[in-house]
């Protein structure tokens, strides 16, 4: 079970008290009846979905029921932060991303290696 | 026959607790004696035995039949790891837990244990016919045999494998016990109490943080409490481990968790223990919960979870009798019992040389001690010399034999074919050790392979955990406590404590733990057809993993779930390594790069019990009930569930049926009243400068020109333009609007809108209030509703004109304030008042009061479905499934159609949702008019149409209508706005019916009635 950083309670709670809400930082547009076929389906259907770093939503449901974003590596399930709603997506540094890789070194032949998911994204 | 046995070892000996008792061995007290019985005998076992320990007592080695080949088998271990003798233990017959390992059992005064997967009996089973058809049931035997005829499969193959098959039987009565369960948090855990843990601990302890220290045992020591020779600053290991544990017991600081299984490792350091608390009491007081699951979240845990020894894989190593050498080494050490007395050994390892040191000191007869090493340290030979124990190195055990029991071995030379008949009545052996990295990997850290040694080891971490002692592969003592030591400051260190360097004890005579074999050994080979198990719970021998490799499978993945090997509940804690090897070595590869299987939660099986805690019967999930919902319970309403909810389902009178008593209440309401509790519908308060602006963006509605005190019956889409949710919204100012929703839509609506406030529009003014539970409310509906509630009601003029249909206000009803909404489900004039909960009943009763002179009825959610559909009002969820836009549905009127934005304008848009022929709800009505159709049954255009059938749409909603006199039905049907009045067929099992298209509004379509 996670421990996730509330940013506006300022607490680190259990993941029970949260709901998750999906990818972070899609905004939606301001002219939305008018937008094309393809940025309507960028909006709605298309999601990064990738293994490594993710920028996501939360909610903290039973708690102060404020919509969150963070950052968390999908394979570690380690957090580099949260943030509150509204707010740009932060700069990370090397030595926070490094912190939440999973191991890659000595991998057994059949399993997954993990890489960064940030590197991926240029 | 038991009782005059029975009788008999009275008269020679009070306290027989076992031939193989061996005296002043053991730490248990030989004054303090229970009994038990094991498949109907009474036996006598010392207090503190386990039911393997004291089974052993008496000789008795066979205890249970194999998975697969129904071959006898023996207890092999001492710990968790066994995978052969499960047993059946219970206290009555609720009280029955199957599969128990014999080896964590504590044998306690009238315990019933049995033994399973025997017919008809332990010593004559039957289904041992398998093992003679042993080479007609390779690995991957029931995907290859049982493939055809499918029907077969149902009827005939599965219940006759599941039943030949498998292990205990699940209890059927409900679980009397009590089960309970604790978060906790924590500076360090430490699981284990061997050397390692036991240091670690200490120190932790010493530096003031809060350690909780847990070991799945009855006692802490770990491996300590088997060691014979090591001397600990000059104590034994056991009264070193004693002296530790009695100092951390007196620190406040400190949770000792003994028989506390740490089973599952969970991100961001949360780890999940079960402690067991009555399973070993003979009369466990009725407030004690059975077992305790934990969750612990802990700053640092340290793994000091040891290591579990291997077996040898070579020909029919399974027999009765052949257990693990550290096993036999614990039950004499421990429990003061021997597995045999007249024993072989036979071992790739030192540690196996110490045990036969141990048995032969205790006046037990080793009778060969063989090694399939080379060569063997002479310090070991010597010893054995000096005991006049006969050591055969460089040779291998390649067969047994014995029904029931082994009652010799063959050993031959290693490079050599003399063959020597041995006779044993035990044989002890050993394959060197496994680190338990279960929790290691459970919490995603990365082991890598050391070839010198045979062994996985933690490598990079995940958590924020550390391994040490020989769960690191650091096997010698000294090291093991050094190790833990120094991995204990340095956590210390990283969470803030300061820890004193701590003073490493001086340790001696500790025993080798040296050498080791994986993979078959002499005589197992590919081209020798002989059964080497090493898979013992699932039967799963060498040429099984031959066998898959030739098939074709090549990651080790695909190896386990083909032969099963460590599939079992055991999760191959003895014989993962031995498949592994076997695999590389068929596939001519080094093991890392074949892979080691991921472990996974839990460590050992866990109860039901355990897992669901006090979430059992009332607790077992919220029940919400409205303020009315005792009248309805006096008046003997029928429930549903909806959601959470219990809703009054219908009211039946003395002698009606569901049918009957809904047809009443519909067609009482029609003619003259009905009450009905809409309580459960969802209720948010929308309030601020803003109000308006939200609700154009939430509803397809426009709101802008809704009056004061008017009402309007909203749409509200997700953006990909589908119908999410509906209801009635008020509006009881400029700023302030009551919003209603489906009864189970509440919390995903408010969810929802939240959303978009919060996140894409914060700075508007709009408040968001949640008033669900805060209002009553009471539908008085039908021609007489008026007329019922107008004496009760202050401020407010009921008439068509002063309140017409759909119109909101407030004031007050009998003396209390109320939202009156003159608004209908149901066709008919209606009311829905809504007060304050805790006015709820009172109000509704004095309704009651009023009403029930006149004609009036309760009625539950089935009258109000019919009268609803009789009107074509959708339920959303029922008449609509999520791909339903308001056009299919017929409510696009309800969208704002100069309206620049709202949630799913642009998804309406889409060139699918626009296309012409979208499936489309309609009206059904069939052609035999007292047919009733199943709802969801599918809808075709020509019932003569060759198989398969297109399907153009389904029925979403069918009723009786009493009112009309005959059944009336909605669905969706392709095109179906287009098609009025044309026939469609539903087909059914015995026969097709004919419906005709139509318009669902079935009942008063000008809606003279609802305006009356």
């Amino acid at each position: 079970m996670l421990l996730i950083h509330c940013p506006y309670c300022e607490e680190e709670r259990p993941e029970l008290e949260f709901a998750g809400a999906g990818e972070a930082h899609i905004e939606r547009p301001k002219n939305m009846a008018d937008i094309s076929d393809e940025d309507f389906e960028k909006f709605f259907f298309i999601r990064e979905n990738q293994k490594g770093l993710v920028y996501e939503r939360w909610r903290h449901i039973h708690g102060c029921g404020r919509f969150f974003n963070a950052v968390r590596h999908s394979v570690s399930d380690k957090f580099i932060k949260t943030y509150k709603a509204g707010e740009k997506k932060p700069k990370l540094t090397k030595a926070e991303i490094e912190a939440v890789l999973p191991p890659a070194k000595n991998t057994p032949a059949n399993e997954p290696v993990y890489t960064d998911g940030a590197k991926q994204k240029g | 026959m038991a009782q005059s046995k029975r009788v008999e070892h009275v008269s020679t000996s009070t306290e027989n607790t076992g031939a193989n008792r061996i005296a002043g061995k053991g730490r248990l007290s030989p004054a303090k004696t229970v009994s038990f019985t094991f498949d109907g005998k009474t036996l006598t076992a010392l207090e503190g035995d386990t039911l393997a320990s004291a089974l052993l007592a008496h000789g008795i080695h066979l205890v249970g039949r194999s998975f697969k080949y129904h071959r006898p088998r023996g207890i092999l271990a001492a710990g968790p790891e066994e995978p052969n003798a499960l047993i059946d233990i219970s206290r009555d017959s609720a009280r029955r837990q199957p599969n128990v390992r014999a080896t964590v059992q504590t044998v306690y005064d009238g315990m019933i244990a049995k033994s399973q997967n025997r017919f008809p009996s332990l010593s004559f089973d039957v289904g041992v016919a398998n093992d003679y058809l042993g080479r007609f049931i390779p690995a991957g035997f029931y995907y290859k045999t049982f493939m055809w005829p499918r029907k077969a499969w149902d009827k005939l193959y599965e219940p006759v494998i599941r039943s030949a098959a498998g292990l205990g039987i699940a209890p059927k009565e409900a679980d009397p016990d009590h089960y309970a369960s604790r978060f906790a948090h924590c500076d360090v855990l430490v699981v284990g109490s061997g050397a390692a843990g036991l240091t670690a601990a200490s120190i932790a302890a010493k530096s003031g943080k809060n350690v909780i220290f847990v070991d799945e045992n009855a006692s802490f020591g770990g491996s300590l409490l088997s060691d014979s020779t090591s001397r600990i600053d000059g104590q034994s290991g056991q009264d070193w481990a004693k002296n530790k544990v009695t100092e951390l017991a007196a620190m406040d600081n400190v949770t000792l968790l003994s028989r506390t299984t740490a089973f599952g490792y969970q991100s961001h350091n949360m780890v999940n223990l079960v402690e067991q608390i009555t399973d070993h009491l003979a009369q466990p007081g009725s407030n004690l919960p059975r077992e305790r699951m934990w969750q612990v979240r802990a700053k640092k845990v340290i793994l000091a979870t040891g290591a579990i020894e291997r077996h040898l894989v070579f020909a029919d190593n399974d027999r009765p009798g052949i257990m693990l050498a550290s096993a036999a080494q614990t039950y004499l050490n421990q429990y003061g019992v021997t597995p045999g007395r007249s024993i072989g050994v036979y071992t790739a390892c030192d540690s196996a040389w110490h045990a036969a040191f141990d048995l032969k000191k205790a006046g037990v007869s080793i009778v060969a001690l063989i090694d399939c090493r080379e060569t063997v340290n002479q310090d070991l030979i010597n010893q054995a010399n000096e005991l006049g124990i006969k050591t055969m190195v460089n040779h291998a055990v390649t067969s047994t034999s014995g029904r029931l029991r082994i009652n010799s071995m063959t050993v031959q030379p290693v490079n050599g074919e003399n063959k020597t008949v041995i006779a044993v009545d035990c044989l002890l052996m050993s394959g060197g050790w496994t680190p338990s990295v279960h929790l290691f990997s459970q919490s995603r850290g990365r082991v890598k392979f050391d070839a010198e040694r045979g062994i996985f080891l933690p490598d990079v971490y995940m958590e924020e955990c550390t391994s040490v002692g020989s769960c690191n592969g650091t096997y010698d003592l000294s090291d093991a406590i050094a190790e833990a030591a120094t991995a204990t400051e340095t956590a210390l260190g990283d969470i803030g404590a300061k820890a004193r360097k701590a003073k490493l004890p001086k340790v001696e005579d500790s025993p080798s733990m040296h050498g080791f074999l994986i993979g078959a050994a002499k005589g197992a080979g590919p081209d020798d057809f002989v059964k080497a198990f090493i898979d013992f719970q699932n039967d799963v021998t060498a040429k099984d993993i031959r066998l898959a490799v030739r098939e074709g499978f090549q990651s080790i993945e695909h190896v386990k779930r083909y032969t099963t090997t460590g599939m079992a509940t055991d999760q191959g804690k003895m014989s993962n390594m031995h498949g592994l090897a076997i695999a590389a070595e068929t596939l001519d590869k080094p093991i890392p790069e074949v892979g080691l299987t991921t472990f996974r939660a839990p460590y050992t099986p866990v109860t039901f019990g355990a897992f669901v805690g006090h979430a059992k019967g009332d607790l077992f999930d919220v029940t919400r009930t409205t303020p009315m919902h005792e009248w309805a319970v006096d008046q003997g309403a029928v429930f549903e569930d909806v959601g959470n909810w219990k809703r009054a389902w219908y009211f039946p009178q003395a002698g009606e049926d569901m049918h009957a008593a809904v047809a009443r209440e519909c067609k009482q309401t029609r003619e003259a009243a009905g009450i009905f509790d809409a309580s459960t519908l969802g209720k948010i308060e929308v309030v601020g400068p803003d109000a308006v602006k939200f609700m154009n963006l939430m509803y397809t509605n426009p709101w802008d020109k809704l009056a004061v005190g008017r009402c309007r019956y909203g749409i509200m889409c997700r953006e990909d333009g589908f119908i999410y949710d509906d209801g009635v919204v008020g509006r009881l100012s400029e700023e302030r609007f009551h919003v209603t929703t489906t009864t189970g839509g509440a919390p995903r609506v408010l969810n929802m809108m939240e959303d978009y406030l919060q996140t894409e529009f914060p700075e508007w003014k709009v408040w968001l209030t949640s008033t669900s539970e805060q209002w009553a409310v009471i539908g008085v509906q039908g021609p007489k509703a008026r007329e019922i509630i107008e004496p009760l009601v202050e401020g407010i003029d009921l008439s068509s004109e002063g309140l017409p249909h759909m119109s909101v206000r407030e004031g007050k009803i009998c003396g209390v304030p109320t939202r009156l909404f003159r608004m209908s489900f149901t066709g008919e004039t209606g009311f829905e008042i809504n007060v304050h909960g805790d006015y709820g009943r009172s109000v509704w009763e004095a309704v009651w009061k009023r009403g029930a002179p006149l004609g009036m009825v309760p009625y539950g959610t089935e009258a109000m479905h019919v009268m609803r559909a009789e009107k074509g009002y959708i339920i959303v969820g029922q008449d609509t499934d999520g791909t339903v836009t308001p056009h299919d549905a017929a409510v696009d009127w309800a969208i704002g159609k100069k309206k620049t934005d709202f949630v799913g304008i642009r998804g309406l848009k889409r060139k699918d949702l626009v296309a012409e022929g979208r499936r489309q709800l309609v009206g059904l009505k069939t052609r035999q008019p007292d047919y009733v159709i199943e709802e969801g049954a599918q809808i075709v255009e020509d019932p003569n149409h060759p198989v398969p059938v297109p399907m153009i749409g389904f029925v979403t909603s069918s009723y009786w209508s009493e009112s009309l006199g005959h059944s009336i039905a909605m669905g969706v049907i392709d095109n179906g706005h287009k098609r009025m009045g044309e026939t469609v067929y539903v087909p059914m099992k015995d026969e097709v019916i004919a419906a005709e298209i139509c318009s669902p509004v079935f009942y008063d379509p000008e809606g003279g009635r609802v305006n009356a």
